[in-house]
């Protein structure tokens, strides 16, 4: 088993940063090519999130992301943010996405969740397990047929 | 790889070709300059996604605020689009309903339904 851990600044220049270190280590880890793309959106949209959080609530905190080949590939993207966050915020019908009342960042965050319940099958949203904050936990098979 | 933005005129349509990443760090720039080129008197706006490598939800939203921003002055805005990675992001969040989305730059003005094609 090997795992990775990184924690950035909750700034969006270190965002892509974490794109790319998460698909190297799903490429190592045997995740199918034809995954990779998704993978890099989904780990993108976990941390343009907590990123967004603790901007919105003033944290310094880092933002902390953990990847693990266990079995399959896991990552854990993990925010500080006080909220009770669930995957249940998810997608916005179509006649409301383009509805002027709907604010950018309303639609952004809407959008996001859209994506990532769209592009990963094992996807799960819950309070973490100490302190205050949200962990983002996706898992994708390793295909080494 | 960084964005690039780059504006050409096709007779009344504007077309700002957009490259590389859109992602929380770089769409703010996408969306000063469609801000810039709407401000400006733009009207017939088409984005040419062509060579877009990544896209995500920031970009997305920036892109939405264009298409209001555009409907509420009267004028037009379309996607030009073919890449089936790009195009199962805007499926999945059914943002394809909401956008006027073709696969080449010549086709999004003929479709203008604003008119004034090329």
């Amino acid at each position: 088993m090997a795992t990775v851990k990184l924690s950035f600044s909750p700034a969006p220049v270190h965002v892509r940063t974490a794109r790319l270190v998460g698909v190297a280590v799903a490429r190592r880890a045997g995740v199918r090519e034809d995954l990779l793309d998704e993978v890099r959106l989904a780990i993108g949209e976990a941390c343009t999130r907590a990123v967004a959080l603790h901007r919105q609530y003033g944290l310094p905190d880092p933002v902390y992301v953990e990847m693990s080949d266990s079995g399959a590939y896991t990552v854990r993207v993990v925010d500080r943010a006080p909220i009770e966050a669930s995957v249940g915020l998810a997608a916005l019908p179509p006649d409301e996405l383009a509805k002027e009342s709907l604010s950018e960042d309303a639609l952004t965050t809407g959008v996001g969740f859209a994506l990532l319940a769209g592009f990963v099958e094992d996807l799960q949203v819950r309070p973490v397990d100490e302190g205050v904050g949200t962990e983002v936990r996706m898992v994708w098979p390793v295909g080494r047929a | 790889m960084e964005l690039s933005l780059a504006t050409r005129t096709v007779g009344e349509h504007t077309v700002l070709e957009v490259g590389g990443e859109v992602d929380v760090y770089t769409a703010p720039r996408l969306r000063e300059r469609l801000l810039e080129l709407i401000d400006g008197g733009a009207r017939r706006v088409v984005v040419d996604l062509g060579r877009v490598d990544f896209l995500d939800s920031t970009g997305l939203g920036v892109l939405v605020g264009a298409l209001k921003r555009l409907r509420s002055a009267g004028g037009s805005f379309a996607l030009v689009c073919d890449k089936e990675p790009l195009l199962k992001i805007f499926r999945i969040t059914a943002l394809d309903q909401v956008f006027p989305l073709h696969p080449t730059v010549d086709a999004a003005i003929n479709a203008d339904p604003t008119g004034a094609g090329a």
